[in-house]
């Protein structure tokens, strides 16, 4: 045996080996609800009775818990942690162990939190784990197709000038690299354009509808009954169907 | 105890190594500790013991042995060298989040020179298995 290993990666197989699918919650800008997309995405598959894991890794702005209404707290610890459970869904987050405090991380230093977090945390048998990716197709993106290779994504994307153009870069790179898509959900909708449905056909990938630009969006965060009252999570709930696995 | 599943993709990866090297018997394995997780090494040696395969022939004799290694900081903005004793990372809170993931170091380390939190850890960040030895029944 030649160069010093690092374990952590042999056993992240066998961590999800519970989980039934997992799907990142993507998108190639900042700002257009990705965050808000995973964590109502999750909340309406654990209402339908589904079980329901939310990884945020956004680690230098970590915002499903704030989404929620989660308490940060450190998370329970046996043969590893174990997520917290917060309105049917197992959370993981690293603002349950940096609190408030800023987390300036670097491209290989985001890495290392992620082996670790996916080599200790105990997700247990889920029919899906949903991961909140950060912004654009950086290392973490890369990190989740390189160590998760069953991993899908759902790309959030609009048709604003300054967001169509990477929705299409995005789709391209996930092509290239055959990772499977859930699909292409426009979201922050404004006026009539058909962009991204049109998008979403030229590139073969499903189209999982159009959700209406909402100023009201802003009072449901924090609060999952405001936030089942929106279009936001009727739209998500009624798209994106996850089967019940029999355990 | 999440040492348990540290300790559990140790032995996992040293199997996998053995494999790769084509070995029959592992009779030792050498891990490092890194200073900045703060997992006691007689804790961890415990560990590792406690998750051995039940019947794996290739580790019936293991030996484990675990090495603490001091933890290095080196500032990006500043260039200054420093470690853990340099550093005040504000409470037991703080050095629980980085006894978990030791990158949240990020969080509430500053370079004592400059006051940077952009720095590397170039040292003593976690656990390493650093090497195997052992024997297959080719000789």
């Amino acid at each position: 045996m030649g160069e010093a290993i690092d374990p952590r990666a042999v056993v992240i197989d066998e961590r999800l080996a519970g989980v039934q699918r997992i799907i990142g919650v993507t998108g190639s800008k900042g700002g257009i609800g990705k965050s808000v997309v995973a964590s109502t995405l999750a909340l309406a598959l654990a209402d339908q009775g589904r079980r329901v894991g939310l990884f945020d890794l956004d680690f230098t702005s970590p915002s499903d818990h704030i989404v929620l209404g989660v308490n940060r707290s450190f998370p329970d610890e046996q043969f590893g942690i174990d997520p917290h459970l917060a309105h049917g869904i197992r959370m993981m987050s690293v603002a349950f162990f940096a609190g408030d405090a800023p987390l300036p991380l670097r491209g290989d230093q985001s890495t290392s939190a992620l082996l670790e977090l996916l080599a200790i945390t105990r997700w247990g048998d889920l029919d899906v784990l949903v991961l909140d990716m950060p912004p654009g197709l950086g290392d973490t993106s890369l990190d989740v197709i390189h160590l998760i290779p069953r991993l899908e994504f759902l790309l959030v994307g609009n048709g604003s000038k300054v967001v169509i153009e990477s929705v299409e870069r995005a789709l391209r790179l996930f092509h290239e690299l055959e990772v499977p898509m859930v699909g292409l959900l426009e979201n922050m909708k404004r006026g009539v354009g058909e962009a991204v449905s049109t998008l979403a056909a030229e590139n073969l990938v499903p189209f999982l509808g159009a959700v209406e630009f909402d100023p009201e969006l802003e009072r449901a965060l924090g609060n999952v009954d405001r936030l089942r009252a929106t279009a936001l999570y009727k739209t998500v709930a009624a798209v994106v169907r996850i089967d019940r696995s029999g355990g | 105890m999440h040492e348990l599943a540290l300790a559990d993709a140790v032995v996992k990866a040293a199997l996998r190594a053995a494999d790769d090297a084509g070995m029959d018997r592992i009779g030792r394995v050498i891990v490092k500790v890194g200073e900045l997780q703060q997992i006691e090494k007689d804790l961890f040696e415990f560990s590792l013991t406690n998750v051995l395969p039940a019947g794996e022939p290739r580790l019936q004799d293991v030996v484990f042995d675990v090495a603490e290694e001091a933890v290095r900081f080196e500032c990006k903005a500043c260039g200054h060298g420093y470690g853990r004793a340099d550093v005040d990372l504000g409470g037991d809170d703080h050095d629980e989040a980085i006894h978990f993931i030791p990158e949240l170091s990020h969080a509430f380390a500053r370079c004592p020179s400059c006051g940077s939190p952009d720095f590397d850890i170039t040292a003593g960040r976690g656990i390493t298995l650093e090497r195997l030895e052992g024997s297959s029944d080719d000789g």
